[in-house]
Order: structure tokens, then C-alpha cells, then sequence
């Protein structure tokens, strides 16, 4: 054993713990708890798809495939549980669905780990497309276009717990959550996750070191198969419904972005990556028809600006946190977020009006409320102004910019003035 | 005793290119073997052969008396081969210690392991470590090989190769593009780390071929023209016309 106990680790992981079992007592609104649960699957989902792009250099289409496969099963399985047909707790349902995940992963990952880059990528979309065309073949498995239903409330309660309400599903997740980040933490500390990134950085060193990158390859998707499929179960249990459709490729593309917003090239940053995406997605669709389109646009800025996600834009900062100049940073930091603000009110004001022209004034009119405001969308004024804020906060933002750069200049030199340079 | 390394008839043609022309040889137990001849002779091709890069076109390839033809690199690493490569072919996101800890994992008996802790295998660190002295970047250990000097990534190179404990050892020109000072370190690292292995290697440099090895083998067109001691290379005619010429003198 190394010589030094790892404090600073015991330290991040308490916590992370003590965060998720405080979360639902300090956020009470009525949805809250729903999108923590939410939260929480989407975290295991999404650092099960790092183990693969990450830290394997695979880029899969398909990880919804074995996250699906894995709620179906435990979906059945729930069902069986409740007609008392099988003798199982609730609360270990996941690895039902891990189990279901795994073996799917061996099976599609023999077929497809013989390869990787593109070829893999291409192949992983076909068998995420096979999956999706063979749930609509066999509904009595799929349920058709209605799913899945299930009633988690099976047999007595045990200690009061019986997961009727959604707080104790809650904790359910979240000690899954808990668990499973432990242990795809743990796992990349292995010799396998060690060799995992060997692969991804030079598969054909490996193999001259040894290693069958095709087997270390097939090792890593079958164990994220599992982790997915956990997830999957979880979302069984926290929705009671399962569809065809959360095993689809839009699935598969959304658990890619989860992992690309967070960044992967951090354990963490498809934790960060699952919390933020499955915040936006649900506060966002709450408030307007068109919040694809400002995903997509939020995706578009992160890929352009921050390609290797809000993690790597966090570890840019520490050089700044060592040496004590990220006060430089903060005023410049205040002033670019005010002004990409302004940015943002022009252009959301611009996309809501063109929405409600082209979707809704046949219905109701050519006037709509917007920021608390009514205005006619078929005049020109509330477009001019419109527009008028955006170019404000665009003009802003670039005169901001040069603050941001010249405070990054000062840490530049205070860097180097640490390193001795 | 079987010879550590035999190849019988071994050709290779890429397409209609034929690049390696019958070559038979026998490399002894414990002997330091250089592998010389001109640019584009087919050495880094019948080192690409022997480690299983790729397949041979026909012959046969025995390690320690084995067949080893047809079997995958890493098949061939198990059996106690490894290899470096002309062009530095290095782990670059991963730290100098990574490198070689990745080097020895195998050799160790962890395979694939998913429940052991890599930090927690005192065999390991401690073999990992070693290669870092021996290699001579203590000072580099926690750097990432990419960002290393070119002669720090040669020495990083042969480190890798040497890692898993193979008793035969393949180096394709591990001290092409070095200064002098530092093709003199190479070579003590060289002599140091592979006491009691086989060595072959591809080397330019006359003065690090008549130097370290025992014996000496010309391959010119994909074929070996001469194998033979140092003095007996040195004074055969028909290596003198077709390479060593001018440059021994
Ligand atoms: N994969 C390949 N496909 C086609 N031709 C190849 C391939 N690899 C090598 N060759 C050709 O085989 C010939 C021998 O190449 P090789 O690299 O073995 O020479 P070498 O003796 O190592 O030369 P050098 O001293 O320059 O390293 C060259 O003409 C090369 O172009
Ligand atoms: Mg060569």
C-alpha cells in the first residue's frame, strides 16, 4: 500500500455525498426531486458512456442501446415482482438491469470492438438503429408505442420504506448514483482502466506491450453496458414507464452530449455534464417550445469555445486559483456575463417572436407577451428593438473581451513568475 | 539448445513488391546481433515480420525453437519478444512513469484486471520506478511523454521495450538522430539493460555496431549477404562493394 491515505479523495467523495443527501431538503419545489432523480440516473448514464469515449477513445451512437435493453428487462422484472412471480427487492433492481446491460455489452461488444474510430462509430449506429427497428417488432417485449408501464409499490413496506413517495425513490437513486460513481472511479484506477487509456492514446503499443486492444476494448463496453443498464433500472423505477424511445439514437446522441458539455477528459465532467443538460432540458422545455433550438445553440457555443468541456474549463482556472490572481479575473468574468446577457435577451427575444409568428399567430394572434411585455409581432418595432439589443450585446461582449484578455495576461506573468521564468 | 531466434526462408512482398528476399537466420541465446545494411534494405520490414506486425508472405519465424509465424504482437510479447520502433511509438498523453507501468503490467501476471487497485501493486510501482532509474529521467518521471526531449523519448522508447522482462530484444535504430554525448548514453543504457538477453538491432552507426554487438548480419535487397563477426564483416569483400566501403575506413 502506498504510504499516504488518500484525505483529499476521502474528502471529495464526502462531499459529494453529503451534497446529494442534502439536495431535496434544500430544493423543495414540487419538480425538484423529480429532476434530482433525474439527475442522478443521467449521471451514472453519462460517466458509464466516458468509460467508453473518454477513456477508451470509442465514440459511440448506441450507448442508449444497453441503457433501454437494461429498463426493459428490469421493467419486466418489476412487473414479475409485483405479480409475485419473482421473489427480488425493489431496491436491487439495478443490477437486473446491469445484468441485462452486461450481457448485451458481450454480445455487441464482440461484435464491434474488433474495431475502432470511425468503423466503430459507424457500426455502433447501426446496431443502435438494429435495436430500435427490433423493438417495434416484437411488442409484446416493448409495448409498442405505449411502453412499458409498472408500479414500483410491490408487496409490504419494509422499515416504511416502500418507494411509493418520490423522496425515498430519491434516495434510492442517489445511493445507486453514489455507488456506481465509486466504482467507475475505482475501475480507472485499475490495470485495465490503466490499459484503457493506453488504447485510446495507442492501440498498437499496447498490443507490443502485450495488450489485445480488441479485448481491452470489448472489457470496457461490456462493463459500461452494466452501468447503463443500472441506470436504465432506475429509470424504470423512478418513472414507471419505459419506452422504446429512450433506447433510440437521439437517446444515444444525448448521453454523447452529457459527456462532451461536461468534458471527457476528466472522470468528472460528465458528472457536471449529466447535471447541467438535465437541468437545461427540463427547465428550458418548461418555458418555451423552442428550447432545442437554444440547446443546440448552448452546444454549438461549448463545441466552438470550450471543446473540451466545462471540466477542462475549470482546470484552465487553477494556475490562476495557485498563484492568487483569479480576483484578476472576476471583475473582466462580471462584465463579459452581463454583456452576454444583453446578447442573450436580443436573441431570445428575436427566436421567441419568430416562433410565435410562424407557429401560433394563426391561432391566437399576431401579439404575444414576451419578458412581461406585449408587443405585435407584425409591426416592425419589436423587431427593430430586438435586434437593436442583440448588436448592443454583441458590441459589448467584444469590448468586454479585451478585460478578459488583459486578466489573462496578468496570470499569465504571475505563472511565470512562479515557475521562475 | 534451439537458437533464441530463427528465421527459415522468410520472404515478404508488399502487393508485387517483393522487399524481403529468403532470409535465413539464427540468432544464439545471450548474443548481441546487429542488423545492418542501406536505406530501404527491408530492416524495419523484417522487424515488423519477426515481432508480428505483420504477416510474412512465406517461411517461418521460431522463437527459442517455437513457431512464432502467423501469431498476433501481442501473442508474440507473451512469449518473451518485444520490441522498439524506428519512429518514436510512445503512450504521449501519459507520464513517463505511466509509460512504463503500462510496459510491465503484463509481465507481472495483471492481464485485464478490474479488481486491483494499480496503485496499490508494490511489484509494479516498484519495477516501474526501476525502469525510470535505468533509463536515466528520475527527473522526468511525472512529466508527460509528449512534451519529453527527442533523446528522453528514445530512452523512453527502449524502456518501454525492455519493461515486460522479454529475454529477446528487438531495437530498430535506437540512437538514429543523436548527438554523440547522447549516442554514448544510449549505448551504455543498451549494454547495461540487456545483461544475459538476446539483442537485435538496426543501427547505422558503425561505431555503436562494432561496439556492442558480437555478431553482424548484411541485408541488402532483402537479403542477408553476410553474417559473421565484426573482424570477418570488416574484411569481406563482398560487403565492403555493396555498403560498409567507405564508411569504415
Ligand atoms: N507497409 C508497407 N507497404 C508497402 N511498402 C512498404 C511497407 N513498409 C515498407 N515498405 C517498403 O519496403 C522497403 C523497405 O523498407 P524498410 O523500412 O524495411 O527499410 P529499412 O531497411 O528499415 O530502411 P531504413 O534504413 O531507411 O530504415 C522500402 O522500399 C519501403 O518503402
Ligand atoms: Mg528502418
Amino acid at each position: 500500500m502506498s504510504a499516504m491515505f488518500p484525505w483529499r479523495r476521502l474528502l471529495v467523495w464526502s462531499a459529494t455525498a453529503a451534497v446529494m443527501i442534502v439536495a431535496p431538503l434544500v430544493f423543495t419545489q414540487g419538480f425538484a426531486v423529480s429532476m434530482l432523480s433525474q439527475m442522478g440516473i443521467a449521471i451514472i448514464f453519462a460517466l458509464s458512456y466516458n468509460m467508453l469515449l473518454g477513456q477508451t477513445g470509442m465514440l459511440s451512437f448506441g450507448h442508449a442501446v444497453y441503457f433501454g435493453l437494461g429498463a426493459f428487462f428490469a421493467a419486466h422484472a418489476l412487473n414479475a415482482i409485483g405479480a409475485n412471480t419473482l421473489g427480488w427487492p425493489v431496491s436491487l433492481l439495478p443490477l437486473i438491469g446491469g445484468a441485462a446491460g452486461l450481457v448485451f455489452g458481450v454480445i455487441f461488444g464482440y461484435i464491434t470492438t474488433k474495431h475502432s474510430g470511425t468503423p466503430f462509430a459507424m457500426i455502433s449506429l447501426g446496431i443502435a438503429e438494429m435495436v430500435a427497428a427490433c423493438s417495434l417488432m416484437f411488442p409484446s417485449f416493448f409495448g409498442g408505442e405505449g411502453g412499458i408501464s409498472t408500479d414500483r409499490v410491490v408487496g409490504k413496506a419494509v422499515m416504511g420504506i416502500d418507494f411509493g413517495p418520490s423522496i425515498q425513490v430519491y434516495y434510492l437513486i442517489a445511493a445507486w448514483c453514489f455507488v456506481c460513481m465509486i466504482a467507475m472511479f475505482a475501475l480507472t484506477q485499475t490495470p485495465l482502466g490503466r490499459m484503457a487509456n493506453a488504447v485510446r492514446d495507442n492501440p498498437e503499443r499496447a498490443r507490443f506491450v502485450g495488450y489485445n486492444p480488441t479485448r481491452v476494448r470489448f472489457l470496457m463496453l461490456s462493463l459500461a453496458g452494466f452501468f447503463a443498464g443500472v441506470a436504465g433500472a432506475l429509470e424504470v423505477i423512478n418513472f414507471e414507464l419505459i419506452t422504446a424511445e429512450r433506447l433510440g439514437t437521439v437517446a444515444s446522441g444525448n448521453v454523447l452530449l452529457m459527456a462532451f458539455i461536461g468534458g471527457i477528459g476528466h472522470f468528472y465532467g460528465p458528472i457536471i455534464g449529466a447535471v447541467l443538460v438535465t437541468f437545461l432540458q427540463s427547465a428550458l422545455s418548461n418555458y418555451t417550445q423552442a428550447w432545442l433550438l437554444y440547446f443546440g445553440l448552448f452546444f454549438l457555443v461549448m463545441i466552438l469555445f470550450a471543446p473540451g468541456g466545462i471540466a477542462s474549463l475549470l482546470t484552465l482556472h487553477k494556475p490562476a486559483v495557485q498563484t492568487r490572481t483569479l480576483g484578476r479575473l472576476l471583475l473582466p468574468y462580471a462584465g463579459a456575463a452581463a454583456a452576454a446577457a444583453v446578447l442573450m435577451l436580443g436573441l431570445v427575444a428575436l427566436v421567441e417572436m419568430l416562433y410565435h409568428l410562424e407557429t401560433k399567430a394563426e391561432q391566437v394572434g399576431t401579439v404575444m407577451s414576451l419578458f412581461g411585455r406585449q408587443m405585435d409581432t407584425a409591426t416592425a418595432q419589436p423587431w427593430i428593438v430586438a435586434a437593436g439589443i442583440l448588436v448592443v450585446g454583441g458590441v459589448l461582449l467584444a469590448f468586454v473581451a479585451r478585460f478578459v484578455r488583459s486578466g489573462w495576461a496578468h496570470v499569465t506573468v504571475a505563472v511565470n513568475r512562479a515557475k521562475g521564468i | 539448445m534451439p537458437a533464441a531466434l530463427e528465421l527459415k526462408a522468410v520472404h515478404k512482398s508488399f502487393g508485387k513488391t517483393a522487399i524481403i528476399n529468403g532470409v535465413d537466420l539464427a540468432i544464439e541465446k545471450g548474443e548481441r546481433h546487429a542488423v545492418i545494411g542501406p536505406n530501404g534494405a527491408g530492416k524495419s520490414t523484417l522487424f515488423n515480420l519477426i515481432s508480428g506486425r505483420f504477416a510474412v508472405t512465406s517461411g517461418s519465424i521460431l522463437l527459442n525453437g517455437e513457431p512464432i509465424t502467423g501469431l498476433q504482437p501481442q501473442q508474440i510479447n507473451h512469449r518473451g519478444l518485444a520490441r522498439s520502433f524506428q519512429i518514436t511509438n510512445i503512450f504521449p498523453k501519459l507520464s513517463v512513469f505511466e509509460n512504463l507501468r503500462c510496459a510491465v503490467l503484463w509481465s507481472l501476471g495483471y492481464k485485464y484486471s478490474f479488481w486491483q487497485r494499480v496503485g496499490g501493486l508494490k511489484d509494479v510501482r516498484e519495477r516501474a520506478d526501476e525502469l525510470v532509474g535505468m533509463i536515466g529521467l528520475q527527473k522526468r518521471r511525472d512529466t508527460v511523454a509528449g512534451v519529453l526531449s527527442y533523446a528522453e523519448q528514445r530512452a523512453l522508447e527502449i524502456g518501454i521495450t525492455i519493461g515486460g522482462g522479454a529475454d529477446v530484444i528487438l531495437l530498430d535504430e535506437p540512437t538514429a538522430g543523436m548527438s554523440n554525448t547522447e549516442t554514448a548514453d544510449a549505448v551504455a543504457l543498451i549494454r547495461n539493460v540487456t545483461v544475459g538477453k538476446t539483442l537485435v538491432m538496426v543501427e547505422h552507426d558503425m561505431s555503436v555496431v562494432f561496439g556492442l554487438a558480437d555478431r553482424i548480419s548484411v541485408l541488402v535487397y532483402g537479403q542477408v549477404i553476410a553474417t559473421g563477426t565484426p573482424q570477418e564483416i570488416r574484411g569481406n569483400k563482398a560487403v565492403q562493394e555493396a555498403y560498409l566501403g567507405a564508411e569504415v575506413e
